[in-house]
């Protein structure tokens, strides 16, 4: 057991006096830059009713293992760092409480479809790319910087904020990219996170940008090769509904919708 | 290789979906005028071949199962594999398939209707 520095493992420490449970954490690890060798560390970890999986990673990186790779940052589901895969599905690790696994085991691995940097952070260059290409901002010829006035504000309804709200709420966490079975055949599908976000700013009546964002999706590996597997809206920790977004999204594209 | 929106063949796919799926319940209610073995002995065969009605409805079956079939392929084949000469490949391929399979199913049609069969 690596002793490490004694200020870090103060502060980090969540292990409580009173904690009678412990779990045990498979963690895979793994360093494509070094070798191509592919194991799982397991520790044991004493956890109490609020311990989530990141709380286990930190005090594995705190006691007993410094060396695992894993990447975080809000500890609060808001910035989206910690996707992965918890015991075969994709989660965001400081939102999953071991509790509500209701397992004694609990394994954890990078999120699929993505290349791996080490242990359980990956590569999210594909999603973001992504997420670029579909101009996700409000897209129009005038500003709200207005010479004359000052500033002004393009208003927005509390009606037309109802038909995209939902989707502003991802925080990019990657996760339904990950669980996407059309992603993992498929290298250069757009993706469930891109297209819902699509759809969020096609459906602002603030935006402009309709027809430039659907030409960017209407293409051989774009819209059209999801086949509605739904798994997106069943992983994502934030409540967006990619698959619907996708569905509503066809509509335009089938002239069904204006 | 982009030679139509994918949205104009989407269209067209789920578009031939419906016409084909339309067409093959007339099909096998058609079918079932006769007894089961009826439909395949030769005679019958040619018969319904040479009623122009049938032979059109026949001759459009088959032409909305190509184009979907085929096009169904492609899409199967452009999420095994990607890259810029693997997918016109396959999208030469498709077309040619679709074309060819049209041609040979229309063939017999017109064969038995100009009474070479
Ligand atoms: C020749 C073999 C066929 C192939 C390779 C094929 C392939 C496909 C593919 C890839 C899709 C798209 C599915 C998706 O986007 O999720 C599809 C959709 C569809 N096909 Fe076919 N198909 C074939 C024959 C047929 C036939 C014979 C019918 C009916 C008469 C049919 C009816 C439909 C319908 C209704 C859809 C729309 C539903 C959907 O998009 O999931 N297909 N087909
Ligand atoms: S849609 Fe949900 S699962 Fe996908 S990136 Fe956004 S927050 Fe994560
Ligand atoms: S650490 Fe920010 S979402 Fe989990």
């Amino acid at each position: 057991m690596a002793t490490i520095h004694p200020k870090l493992s103060d502060e980090l420490s969540q292990t409580v006096v009173s904690s009678t449970k412990s779990v045990k954490i498979k963690i895979k690890r793994s360093n494509p830059n070094v070798n191509s060798e592919q194991k799982f560390d397991d520790f044991v970890v004493p956890i109490e009713k609020w311990t989530t999986v990141l709380d286990v990673l930190l005090d594995v990186k705190s006691h007993l293992d410094h060396s695992v790779g894993v990447r975080y940052s809000c500890r609060q589901a808001s910035c989206g760092s910690c996707g992965m895969k918890i015991n075969g599905k994709p989660g965001l690790a400081c939102f999953t409480k071991i509790s509500e696994l209701d397992s004694d085991t609990v394994t954890v691995e990078p999120m699929d479809n993505y290349p791996v940097v080490r242990d359980l952070a990956v590569n999210m260059d594909r999603m973001i790319n992504n997420h670029k290409k579909v101009m996700p901002y409000v897209i129009r010829e005038d500003s709200e910087i207005d010479a004359e006035s000052g500033i002004r504000e393009f208003l927005q309804s509390p009606e037309n904020v109802e038909k995209y709200i939902q989707f502003s709420s991802c925080i990019k966490c990657g996760l339904c990219n990950s669980a996407c079975p059309t992603m993992s055949m498929d290298k250069t599908f757009v993706g469930p996170q891109a297209l819902a976000q699509a759809y969020r700013y096609i459906a602002d009546d603030r935006d402009k940008g309709k027809n430039k964002r659907l030409k960017v999706i209407d293409e051989s590996h774009g819209i059209w090769r999801c086949h509605f597997a739904g798994s997106c809206s069943q992983v994502c920790p934030k409540g967006v509904d990619p698959a619907m977004g996708i569905q509503l999204l066809r509509g335009y594209l089938l002239g069904i919708r204006d | 290789m982009m030679v139509l929106r994918e949205s104009i063949i989407m269209k067209i796919h789920y578009g031939t979906a419906l016409g084909a799926l339309f067409l093959t319940v007339i099909h096998i209610m058609m079918r079932l005028t006769q007894d089961f073995h009826e439909s395949l002995e030769y005679e019958n065969v040619i018969a319904n071949y040479e009623s122009v009605g049938y032979a059109i409805l026949l001759g459009l079956l088959l032409i909305l199962i190509s184009v979907h079939g085929f096009n169904g392929l492609r899409v199967i084949l452009l999420e095994m594999n990607q890259g810029p000469t693997y997918e016109k490949l396959v999208t030469i391929g498709c077309l040619a398939g679709m074309a060819a399979l049209i041609a040979y199913g229309s063939r017999t049609i017109i064969m038995t209707n100009m009474g070479m069969l």
